[in-house]
């Protein structure tokens, strides 16, 4: 099977509750938060805990390992670029830390992926115009 | 007294048209009105509250709805919860009219999702400027590849195969053959179903809703004023409501709304899932049904593909599910949660012809809302007659 073509994700905009994410993203890292009250690791990002409505919270690394929980070999998207890059893998993935986050399986055949497969985060830095140092998070099999 | 049996439907239309490249969503809407109110052997002048939703209204869209219908009613409701809002709609009008605010709710959906090249199914794009989106956009989140995610968990985790998804897809299919009005209606095989395209793997095209035109109407008021009027009041027994979302990030994606929306609608009937002589659920997709029917619990969560085999879900079947022919088959103008509820107070009356359920008396309405695999909306009516 071909290789996909490289999809270049559209751009992303972030608030001042999720810009820890994606300047994370931005240095190779995978940031969740988690809750200092109650202790619940939570993603997407937000200005409160979603468990307990605390606002003590913390961005930490993640360790960026995980497995996937489900997906889909994309094989009709008419919306740029996605149209180009089909077919591709939308994913979620489970982090070793907990929360499930929705992403691309890249470097690998998309009928090798299988659910429950060992993956690692893997990041396209953004080229923006904005000065941002953002990156989406994709996952690739891990070694 | 329980809001159980308090309010019925009292009139109902299905807009005919498929294709409406002459009409306005609005248009649609009032020439429904006008079917349901002559069903009901009502007039607009006795409409005293107004539900509606659409793919384009905005967030006054209910506001210049009932300027353009020259209404000024008692009570208003634009909730919009997606393709389910409908259903929701009958649950809230039921409510109010219970609690003495209005008398008799006029329920609209008009649409040209079709005739305006619409991209529902896997051409939406998303806000840029949205942060929450954001977590989405970049990887192209389609409304297929969401429930995709559903059906390939499903699979994996129970053994669900491909066949037993297109099943659903052929027995509305075959329903929809019975159902004059139906867009769709030349037979098709388990074969057809998985030899047509993958749109987002596991479904292929013919595991999807059509596209098409459409509206419709409801007309509810009180049991009492049901009774008095030309068509045989179809009562709501029961109703349930949820949103059923990413969990802090930890998504169940095989756990829907109907569960919560169904536990509550069953409980305030007092019916059992026995009982049920119809379903009319919400089919964006073929797992949409089979998800649909474990969550509402005519089986359990891993047993839906055998459920919805071996004609189950056909007319004749156990369970007969959607008689019109469905999204799948019948119409699908973006948002059909509104046909749910017409088609099954049509078969509660006994008036479906060809595709009638066999002295039908308790029908159950599920509508979804939204992408399953993301954040989803989840409403339901349990429908009866005497
Ligand atoms: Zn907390």
């Amino acid at each position: 099977m071909a290789e996909t073509p490289e999809l270049v994700h559209p751009q992303v905009y972030a608030s001042w509750e999720t810009r820890g994410y994606w300047e994370g993203a931005g240095r190779g890292e995978l940031v969740l938060q988690r809750c200092l009250s109650c202790g619940t690791v939570q993603h997407k990002p937000r200005g409160v805990c979603a468990s307990c409505l605390s606002g003590d919270i913390e961005h930490f690394v993640a360790s960026g390992r995980g497995t996937v929980y489900t997906f889909t070999v994309t094989h009709q998207n008419m919306v740029p670029p996605f149209a180009a890059a089909c077919p591709y893998v939308m994913a979620y993935v489970q982090t070793e830390e907990g929360p499930r986050v929705l992403t691309h399986i890249v470097g690998c055949d998309p009928a090798d992926v299988r659910i429950g497969m060992a993956v690692v985060a893997d990041y396209q830095p953004q080229q923006r115009t904005d000065g941002e140092q953002f990156a989406v998070v994709r996952f690739r099999p891990a070694d | 007294m329980s809001l159980s049996g308090a309010c019925a439907i009292a009139g109902v239309y299905e807009h005919p048209t498929r294709w409406a490249p002459d009409k306005t969503e609005f248009q649609i809407m009032a020439e429904s009105a006008k079917g349901a109110l002559d069903d009901a052997g009502l007039a607009i002048g006795d409409v005293d509250a107004l539900f509606g939703a659409s793919m384009t209204m905005g967030a006054m869209g209910i506001v210049e709805l009932a300027e353009y219908l020259n209404l000024k009613p008692n009570y208003i409701d634009g909730t919009n919860i997606g393709g389910s809002s409908f259903v929701a709609h009958c649950t809230h009008a039921a409510a109010a009219i219970h609690a003495g605010l209005c008398d008799v709710a006029l329920v609209l959906y008009g649409s040209t999702a079709a005739s305006t090249a619409m991209a529902i199914g896997t051409g939406m794009g998303h806000g840029t400027r949205n942060a929450w989106e954001s977590f989405q956009s970049p990887y192209g989140m389609t409304t297929v590849g969401s429930y995709a995610m559903v059906a390939q968990l499903h699979m994996e985790k129970y053994g669900t195969k491909p066949e037993q998804l297109a099943e659903i897809a052929v027995t509305m299919r075959r329903h929809a053959g019975l159902n004059p009005a139906a867009k769709m209606r030349a037979p098709i095989t388990v074969d057809d179903v998985l030899s047509s395209r993958l749109i987002s793997a596991p479904l292929h095209l013919l595991d999807c809703c059509i596209i098409s035109d459409g509206g419709g109407a409801i007309v509810v008021t009180s049991m009492e004023r049901a009774r008095d009027l030309k068509k045989k009041p179809v009562q709501i027994l029961g109703c349930g409501e949820s949103v059923c979302h990413q969990e802090i990030g930890a998504p169940d994606l095989l756990t829907m709304g109907a569960r919560q929306a169904g536990e509550r609608a069953f409980a305030m009937a007092g019916v059992q899932r026995s009982d049920i002589d119809l379903a009319m659920v919400y089919d964006s997709f073929t797992i949409t049904v089979l998800s649909t029917l474990e969550n509402l619990g005519f089986c359990e969560v891993g047993e839906g593909g055998d459920f919805v085999s071996g004609g189950r879900i056909g007319l004749g079947g156990e369970l007969p599910v959607n008689l019109d022919g469905g999204g799948l088959s019948n119409n699908h103008p973006g948002m059909r949660g509104i046909f749910l509820v017409i088609e099954a107070t049509k078969q509660l009356r006994g008036e479906c012809g060809d595709r009638q359920v066999k002295d039908a008396k308790l029908a159950v309405a599920h509508g979804t809302g939204g992408t399953l695999g993301v954040a989803h909306s989840g409403a339901t009516l349990i429908l009866g007659v005497d």
